[in-house]
């Protein structure tokens, strides 16, 4: 029997923290949250930061995931510049930065992920930046603008987001890649190809196959990547977009299961049964592939955090969604759902060329994942065949002329 | 500021005030009125911001982009006058909008 009235107590207030809150509240939990965030503001959207955002389409009001006044008005104890030191799992409390213990019935660890250092000489040069937070994303913007030069380490989707905005802004943007294609953990080949021509044609510059060995300034400030080859690249700033971290170290010194990132089940619980955690922190069940991975995106926290709720206030269990992504760059969208795993075909649907098509992975006649530029249909459709393993028809598939309601076999 | 009811496939009635230049998406995620999923934070990504606008404000609320109608194909049961809440900008025009939510957003 779940008791309404217990006390939760939320370490992080990132997008999947905030939304913990609110979806506590929505179903119907009464008492008491206590929401803990490292940084100064509330709950935000993060994803705009490299797109809206950097360009100057959203503002910061855009970006709060509620009305200010809305944790106040329901119960929720906004705790911001604060962080949890230490977690004592027998006793039941936190311990904070503020030096202060508070004592939890449910725990929910939502500490999310940190930005990849290079470690290189003058990586703490002025202007070598990263963009994980608001704060991150002010300085980035206070560096862009028309003529400035920005190097971009890593070409996964922080750093070809922010080439697309900082081209929008009149920045010259040069992507260093230490693989043979961008996107090489996170994309396929054709979507790679794709992306670097059209980025390309946009005018950003690549340099794939690089190694970066020194970051190199001028009176504290940077003016140059050097690379292995010894080759110097004249910059204003350096962006380093290389991955992310799990925040998982309170989790792992109160010796919850931890590899990379917390482990949880499918109802986002750690091996504490009072203890949940989700987000970008966890390794989570994937019961459609059958394994266990760390997902970095918007809609995973979104998930786990209406879950978790729901188990708090003793709902009924929700059905696995099937994960998915977006990216905006230019006039682009890419919408992923599912994950290549065990994929033996891939299939093209539609026309590059065109800006329009979709990349199946086909495990036999069942779609493992798709990769969706500019093409909602293959997206929507692909992603509830994923979820039902329906199985379609490969020749139908491969026919844009056909609709993507038809292609079940 | 644009007063905007949204009600919950079981009737419940939520009335807030929502700024303008907002959108009718932002103004249910950021008062925490439940039904509005909104994965994608309004990148017309996701179509879980499916709601039906008021006969009354059909003409007001604006046309759908071919994108909105894209994604609103594969939503579920979609109706003439489905829209997907992200795609409504709130103006001062709106002041009493109605809209209804679906059963699911999934």
């Amino acid at each position: 029997m779940s008791d309404l009235n217990a006390k939760v107590v939320i370490v992080g207030a990132g997008h999947g923290g905030g939304a913990m809150a609110a979806f506590l509240r929505q179903a119907g939990h009464t008492g008491p949250i206590v929401l803990i965030g490292e940084e100064p503001i509330p709950p935000y959207q993060r994803p705009p930061l490299s797109k809206a955002w950097l360009k100057g389409e959203a503002d910061a009001d855009s970006l709060a995931l509620k009305e200010p006044s809305w944790y106040a008005e329901n119960g929720c104890d906004l705790r911001l510049g604060v962080t949890a030191t230490g977690l004592n799992r027998g006793a039941k409390t936190v311990t904070l930065s503020t030096g202060e213990t508070i004592g939890y019935d449910w725990l929910v660890i939502a500490t999310g992920a940190r930005a990849r250092k290079l470690p290189i000489p003058g990586a703490d040069l002025d202007g070598v930046l990263e963009l994980r937070t608001a704060a991150d994303a002010e300085r980035l913007k206070a560096a862009l603008g028309e003529g400035k030069r920005l190097a971009i380490v890593g070409g996964g989707y922080v750093g070809l987001e922010a080439a697309a905005s900082a081209r929008a802004l009149g920045a010259h943007a040069l992507v260093l890649e230490r693989e043979s294609r961008i996107l090489a953990r996170v994309a396929c080949e054709q979507l790679s190809d794709f992306f670097t021509r059209y980025h390309q044609d946009k005018g950003v510059a690549f340099e794939l196959g690089v190694e970066i060995t020194a970051f190199e300034g001028e009176g504290g400030k940077i003016a140059r990547v050097r690379l292995a080859d010894g080759r110097a690249v004249a910059c204003d700033a350096a962006l380093v977009g290389i991955g992310a971290i799990p925040n998982d170290d309170i989790a792992r010194d109160a010796g919850l299961d931890c590899v990379n990132g917390v482990v949880v089940d499918l109802d986002a619980r750690t091996s504490d049964p009072d203890i949940f955690a989700i987000g970008d922190v966890t390794h989570r069940p994937l019961p459609l592939y059958d394994r266990q991975f760390r997902l970095e995106s918007v809609p995973n926290a979104l998930e786990q955090a209406k879950v978790a709720a729901g188990v708090i206030a003793g709902k009924p269990p929700l059905t696995p969604e099937v994960p998915w992504f977006w990216s905006d760059q230019y006039d682009l969208k890419l919408q992923i759902a599912g994950m290549p795993f065990d994929a033996d075909t891939i299939l093209v649907r539609g026309d590059p060329a065109a800006a329009k098509f979709a990349v199946f992975h086909l495990k036999g006649d069942q779609i493992q994942a798709v990769e969706a530029v500019n093409s909602p249909p293959e997206f929507m459709m692909g992603k509830q065949l994923i979820g039902n393993r329906k199985a379609i028809s490969r020749e139908k598939l491969a026919d844009s002329t056909i609709s993507m309601k038809e292609v079940v076999a | 500021m644009a007063k905007i009811t949204y009600i919950e496939h079981d009737g419940t009635e939520h009335t807030v005030d929502v700024k303008t230049g907002l959108s009718v998406m932002e103004g249910a995620i950021k008062h925490n009125v439940p039904g509005i999923d909104a994965d994608c934070g309004g990148a017309c990504a996701c179509a879980t911001c499916h709601v039906y606008v008021d006969s009354a404000w059909e003409d007001k609320t604006g046309e759908k982009s071919a994108m909105e109608e894209s994604m609103l194909d594969f939503a579920e049961n979609v109706e003439p006058n489905s829209r997907l809440s992200c795609q409504i900008k709130v103006t001062d025009d709106l002041d009493g909008l109605v809209v209804r939510l679906p059963e699911s957003q999934h």
